[in-house]
């Protein structure tokens, strides 16, 4: 999610100066366009304002915001505790443990998110009677639970690689150094490489929390009802597009937000590295 | 065991030919994207390079809003309010009503989303391109479409491939949204299989399965490309 502004000197040298270049009127053609469509989104939603719908479905809608925040929440940081054994195993030596958290995340990068969710939710139903009989059954049926889960399994694979090319992005050197001072590999690790590591990490990781936000859309698939999830319903009831306008600005807005702040930790965290 | 070969056996007792079926589904939906997704994301990219900051602007409205949104979402504005548009339209020329297709809508939802990504990735690899290219180019009287076709797009082939690859997956596995509004690709026909069989957990680690099966070749094809287009490069 970067944004950098076009550098002005990649261009070849410039012809002369023209008021009406073909940039200009298609850049302006494009912005009346985006214009029209900000206006008749904001003209829909004023002349369909609906009191008693708001009334009606606002709460709901709301509660689906802060179901979706815990989804999110709650993954992201399961999701972080499980990427690291899967972490250090992509970074073993042994074939074994290496093979093994290569094909977790192989699996779990490789295939869709929505067929994992299906596979853990009605997948779980087609062992109801071993799960009773672990008393596990109370947790698979619920289908925020099994959402839970299957995006903390999902995000730690995405994060033990972020996390992985990170630690390997530090020099071998800061190992050897540590090393030659005595240190043990924890206190190494702990002290000396995930610092560094987790530098290059910040970027990847503001990326992976926002890619989990839109993600956690598709429990609303398994009826979990987060903010799409009531959208949706609200939007089977009355057949009104502005539900859905409501919830992408919804979505748009936190994303941003998200964003912004994520690049302003960054530049917080980072600034003994700028000259 | 035999009774799970017999449930993806091709013919009227197995699954099998509407698996594979579901499979075709899948990759043409992401084949027929992928142009149109490539086109876009190079235009916007050229839009984003731009020194016209009225384009610019343009460009990065487009980039915030259908990376910010969920692909689902999109899906679902594309599906509902094309349908409704359309059929508004329609209804105004023909007097009656418009069906929209789920494949084109979810084609289209699929190449925004495609296109809002690979315009970062282009606009990286435009960053890749030294200003000497253009410069050079220009010394030997190119004018700047010649420039743009025969000396930077080679180039910006291969230094957006990476990226690109990574988003062709990411679009194989996108599609399986298409399956919501009820395009009979893979997962939904496995969700029909597993509607009659009851057997969830077996149909969807195939159904998995498949999808991995598809990436996994995907990456063989795409490192073919890579090897094409590094070619002269000096590497291997």
């Amino acid at each position: 999610m970067t944004y950098v502004d076009a550098p002005s000197t990649e261009r070849p040298p410039a012809a002369a100066r023209r008021r009406w270049t073909g940039a200009r009127v298609a850049g302006l053609l494009l912005m009346a366009l985006w214009a029209l469509l900000g206006l008749s989104i904001i003209y829909m939603l004023v002349v369909g304002y609906d009191p008693e719908e708001i009334a009606k479905y606002g709460p709901r809608i709301l509660n689906g915001i802060w179901v979706t925040l815990h989804l999110v929440v709650l993954s992201i940081l399961l999701g972080a505790l499980i990427s690291i054994p899967v972490a250090l195993g992509r970074l073993s030596h042994n074939p074994i443990i290496g093979g093994i958290a290569f094909g977790y995340s192989y699996f779990f990068r490789g295939t869709p998110l929505l067929a994992q969710t299906f596979l853990v939710y009605y997948g779980a139903g087609q062992f109801t009677d071993a799960l009773k009989a672990v008393g596990l059954w109370m947790f698979f049926r619920d289908a925020y639970f099994c959402a839970v889960l299957t995006f903390s399994l999902n995000t730690a694979a995405y994060q033990a690689e972020i996390l992985a090319g990170a630690i390997r992005s530090v020099s071998s050197g800061q190992w050897q150094a540590a090393e030659s001072l005595g240190l043990r590999p924890f206190i190494t690790m702990r002290k000396i490489i995930l610092p560094q590591a987790l530098i290059t990490a910040l970027r990847p990781y503001g990326n992976e929390v926002i890619l989990m936000i839109k993600a956690s859309a598709i429990a609303s698939i398994i009826t979990v009802l987060d903010l799409m999830g009531q959208t949706r319903y609200a939007f089977s009831k009355t057949y009104d597009l502005q539900i859905y306008i409501w919830a992408a600005v919804i979505y748009l807005i936190t994303v941003e937000v998200l964003r912004r702040l994520w690049e302003m930790m960054e530049r917080r965290l980072t600034r003994h590295l700028r000259r | 065991m035999a009774n799970y070969m017999e449930l993806l056996s091709f013919g009227d007792s197995g699954w099998g030919d509407e698996l594979a079926n579901g499979v075709v589904v899948t990759v043409t939906l992401a084949l027929a994207t992928l142009p149109l997704g490539l086109l876009i994301g190079f235009l916007i990219a050229v839009a984003k390079n731009s020194t016209e900051p009225l384009l610019r602007n343009a460009a990065h409205v487009y980039t915030t809003i259908f990376r910010g949104l969920p692909e689902l979402l999109t899906l679902f504005l594309i599906y509902y309010g094309g349908q409704m548009a359309m059929s508004a339209l329609w209804r105004l020329l023909f007097g009656h009503a418009f069906e929209v297709n789920s494949y084109l809508a979810g084609m289209i939802a699929l190449a925004l989303v495609f296109s809002s990504y690979a315009s970062e990735v282009f606009l990286s690899a435009f960053r890749g391109i030294t200003l000497g290219q253009y410069e050079g180019a220009y010394a030997l009287g190119l004018s700047r479409s010649r420039t743009m076709l025969l000396v930077i797009l080679p180039q910006l082939i291969r230094l957006a491939l990476p990226g690109l690859s990574n988003l062709w997956l990411n679009l194989l596995k996108d599609t399986s949204l298409v399956s919501v509004i009820g395009l009979t690709d893979l997962l939904r026909n496995t969700n029909i299989a597993v509607g009659v069989t009851k057997q969830a957990f077996f149909f969807f680690f195939v159904a998995c399965s498949l999808y991995l099966i598809m990436s996994i070749i995907s990456s063989f094809g795409l490192r073919r490309v890579s090897a094409w287009a590094e070619r002269g490069q000096g590497g291997h």
